[in-house]
């Protein structure tokens, strides 16, 4: 492998030799030699319907393309179409139960066959095979049928009013396959194609020359990529494995790699690395926020099983004070200075982007202790007993506050810790393992959905970017509870009777500009009413060599997005 | 027969006579490992028992506001030696933390808990291990269901045990003993009952040698007791290899803990013990080098003076070897 690496890395120094006075980024495709990108995680399979990571879909998605994908935005862009269809340019219907795509006349495949509708259907057929496991299934979910007029037009019909009908066909998780390709594969034999799930063909600007699974992929440029003059490169050199740190280094600090992909690291790890002069770090926010939930519910050890933390009311944190003046209390630009640097930004929203639908009601970027002294005060919470600690109706305000082991959760524990001493409420701090807290097993108390604590802090985000589904965790009956095995997205077990009627307005909805105003609205009512404090809002950072171009991290869509745009830059 | 008190009397020195404890003690001297050690050992533990009362700086309080940027990530003082323009502040000897917390006095509080842990858990495997041991050793009738129940413990993997005990019984300990005192009692009793095991059968082993021997049976044949026999003449010839596997066992449960605090387990966040300081250091390793190795020399230098008193005190506490 390090052979191979070297052999490459040497031949890609001969190919970049004649080109080094090469200006700007225009020219013949293939004109830069080699790219190397280093993913921590290995892509096991280059079919991103076979496989719910990550990795595996964005290393797919330079040789398999959707109908259209999301820019650095969260604007879709078309890809293999001439327009995004809106109900605007009569591509949806007003009913909204279809859309129509079409394709753009001419494309064809890395093999040299036509691109079709057939292709778009097959995939649909592929994805919803019963036999089938397929790991994006979600996105197809509520697809009446697929029908094809013509070779050129997708139709998709919907079960139901669908207000927001890019699922299918859009985004890297969802790209179209070759029906010629897998057509023997469908069903429950999906998996046993290993040539095919290895070496899709594709119309992307890349093909696949080699594929080791869990190391290293080679990519050569598609001679028959649509646009003349891209790739910039001729071949991509993609390695998996290792860890965030050491991928990190490869790029900032030894310069062996071009890219490197979603390095969580502290921010003054980061500082260190970029001090090696030979790569950026970039940072691009997806809707990722880091919160305390507030529990809603009594969560006393004392109350038995069906009862601990399903009960209401929580002793005092249901109080608009109390958790008002644990939300002042924070000192949130020092929070995202401490655990992520460029990386985070403040925030006091639950839905930060895509700018339509974030609100901008609240400013919580200045603590402000005394004011939530004087909040507590005002509310008749104080220390009646001297012990540091405010009582409301004699329970003293101690809070047990739980979250993943991770070392920035526990500095960020440690410091809100101190802040809330400040204002006289005591926290007990816990961690627990990751994958325990964030298991999901219902027989473990420890687990983020079960909450046998009063607060606790994660980070949560949502897919593409529309909100109304993440926005559904708000509703009465996602709490989880033993009735549906602790299983429920409303953690916080917040629930309103207005939040829920606006939440149904929304999903019948199809003005943009009306949605945003509504999501805004229910994202409000949930921070108002003190279902959770919204702490950072969290970015990804991934770092590019210095003498790499045209590098546009997107959070909403494979971060390889436009890899045929990258050159290299003349140095 | 009659000659021999006379040549002793006349090789007898004049000096009155000895205990048992001087000779061990006059030997244990002579191990110089052992001396370097046990000094080492006295120091750390004053240290930390003393230290925090003495000690200016609370290691729990987070500065905040103004006092946050200055007070973090400062350097210990002798960094200005080869890096003059360090941050560093003569009130912390040892820097602080990235949270401004004070590096010295997270050291000596964790220290109490780390030498606490492995004390008390020390003590608990020691006792258990020689009950176990001797009752093997002395009852025949006894000696295969213990030895099998020894063999049964000794295949428990300990990691996996605890987690599951921790997730079992953390609840109810920290509602009786608050949530440190519960973690506390769970580290000890866990390490303590799963260390017993080499104690058990090395004294079970003594224990059946030492049997056979003329003294038990001259002993037995005055009709000695069952209980007298063992606490009069057994355990005080099986006293040097407990004692070993008590120091042994010290160093074990210290490593354990901080094995336990490096994955995250255990005690509170906020809680600090030597494994957890480590563990919270790791990550900027290459920038505050300082972080890792203080606690790290701390848990090699007890484990290692530990050792090398263990080591000096098998030798004392060995009445053949005493004297060489």
């Amino acid at each position: 492998m390090k052979l191979m690496t070297a052999l490459l890395g040497a031949a890609a120094a001969v190919a970049l030799a004649p080109m080094a006075f090469a200006e700007g980024h225009e020219g013949e495709r293939g004109r830069d030699g080699e790219v190397k990108i280093i993913y921590w995680q290995a892509p096991s399979i280059l079919n991103a319907y076979l496989s719910g990571g990550t990795k595996d879909s964005e290393a797919a998605s330079l040789v398999i393309e959707p109908l259209a994908r999301y820019d650095t935005e969260g604007t879709l862009v078309p890809y293999l179409v001439d327009e995004v269809p809106t109900v605007g340019n009569g591509g949806v219907s007003e009913d909204l139960t279809q859309i129509t795509w079409k394709i753009t006349p001419g494309l064809v495949w890395s093999d040299g066959t036509p691109f079709t509708s057939a292709d778009a259907k097959f995939t649909y057929e592929y994805c919803t095979h019963p036999e089938g496991g397929c790991a994006q299934a979600t996105k197809y979910e509520g697809v009446a049928s697929v029908e094809t007029p013509d070779a050129l037009t997708v139709i998709v019909n919907f079960e139901n009013p669908t207000p927001n009908p890019y699922g299918p066909f859009v985004g890297s998780e969802a790209p179209i396959i070759q029906a010629a390709q897998f057509a023997d594969c469908i069903g429950a034999r999906a998996p046993e194609c290993t040539e095919a799930n290895f070496n899709p063909i594709g119309t992307g600007p890349f093909v696949v020359t080699e594929f080791k699974p869990n190391d290293v992929i080679t990519y050569a440029a598609n001679e028959n990529y649509r646009e003349e003059g891209k790739p910039a490169f001729a071949t991509v050199t993609f390695k998996g494995g290792g860890d965030a740190t050491a991928a990190g280094r490869a790029v900032m600090e030894t310069g062996e790699f071009d890219y490197a992909w979603n390095l969580q690291l502290a921010p003054d790890v980061i500082a260190k690395m970029e001090e090696g002069g030979k790569g950026t770090p970039v940072a691009g926010f997806g809707p990722l926020v880091e919160r305390i939930m507030l529990n809603q519910t009594n969560p006393d050890p004392s109350l038995g099983p069906d009862e601990r933390s399903v009960i209401k009311p929580h002793p005092f944190l249901g109080d608009p004070a109390v958790y008002k003046a644990m939300s002042l209390a924070i000192d949130r630009p020092l929070l995202v200075d401490v655990g992520y640097g460029q990386a985070g930004r403040v925030t006091c929203n639950w839905v930060p982007v895509p700018n339509i639908y974030a609100s901008t009601t609240f400013d919580c970027s200045t603590q402000d202790i005394a004011g939530a002294n004087a909040m507590l005060d005002a509310a008749g919470i104080v220390d009646s007993d001297g012990d540091g600690v405010r009582e409301k109706d004699g329970v003293p305000l101690k809070v047990l506050y739980q979250t993943s082991t991770n070392a920035v959760r526990q500095d960020f524990q440690a410091l809100i810790k101190q802040w809330w001493a400040e204002i006289g409420i005591e926290a007990e701090l816990r961690n627990l393992d990751a994958s325990v807290f964030f298991g999901g097993d219902p027989g473990s108390p420890d687990t983020f959905q079960k909450f046998y604590a009063d607060v606790e802090m994660y980070a949560n985000t949502f897919n593409g970017t529309d909100p109304q589904t993440y926005l559904g965790n708000g509703l009465c009956d996602k709490a989880p509870s033993p009735a549906t095995q602790w299983q429920g997205e409303n953690i916080s077990r917040f629930c309103m009777e207005e939040f829920d009627a606006l939440h149904a307005e929304l999903a019948n909805t199809a003005d943009i500009a009306k949605r945003g105003e509504i999501a805004a609205k229910l994202n409000d009512m949930m921070v108002e009413n003190g279902g959770m404090i919204p702490l950072v809002h969290r970015g990804r950072l991934s770092a590019h060599a210095n003498s790499l171009g045209g590098v546009a991290l997107n959070v909403w869509d494979s971060e390889l997005w436009n890899i045929a745009d990258w050159y290299r830059i003349g140095n | 027969m009659t000659e021999t008190p006379l040549s002793m009397e006349e090789i007898a020195p004049a000096a009155p006579p000895r205990s048992q404890w001087a000779d061990v003690w006059d030997q244990f001297k002579s191990h110089r490992g052992a001396m370097v050690g046990a000094y080492i050992f006295v120091f750390i533990v004053l240290m930390v028992v003393v230290g925090p009362w003495v000690y200016w700086n609370d290691p729990k309080i987070v500065p905040t506001g103004r006092d946050f940027l200055t007070l973090r990530d400062t350097r210990p003082i002798y960094t200005v030696l080869w890096e003059p323009g360090a941050k560093v502040n003569w009130l912390y000897p040892l820097g602080t933390d990235n949270l401004g917390r004070d590096m010295l006095g997270r050291l000596l509080t964790g220290g109490r808990v780390s030498l606490a842990v492995g004390m008390a858990a020390m003590i608990l495997s020691v006792v258990l291990g020689t009950v176990i041991g001797v009752l093997a050793g002395y009852f025949k009738a006894l000696d295969g269901i213990l030895m099998r129940l020894t063999d049964l413990f000794l295949a428990l993997p300990l990691l996996p045990l605890l987690l599951v005990a921790v997730l079992l019984f953390r609840d109810r300990l920290s509602g009786a003993f608050g949530p440190e005192g519960g973690t506390f009692i769970l580290i000890v009793t866990l390490v303590g009952v799963t260390s017993w095991m080499q104690t058990a059968r090395i004294v079970r082993g003594d224990v059946l040698a030492l049997k056979e021997r003329e003294f038990v049976l001259a002993a037995r044949s005055i009709g000695t007791r069952p209980l007298t026999m063992i606490t009069r003449h057994l355990l005080p010839n099986v006293m040097s290899p407990i004692m070993v596997s008590a120091t042994l066992g010290i160093a074990t449960a210290i490593i354990t803990e901080s094995a336990l605090s490096f994955l995250g387990f255990g005690f509170p966040p906020d809680f600090p013990t030597w494994g957890k300081l480590l563990f919270d250091a790791v990550d900027r390793m290459e920038l505050y080098p300082e972080r890792v190795l203080w606690p790290g020399m701390m848990i090699s230098l007890t484990v290692l003076s530990v050792n090398y008193v263990g080591d000096g005190l098998r030798d004392a506490l060995d009445p053949r070897i005493r004297g060489r």
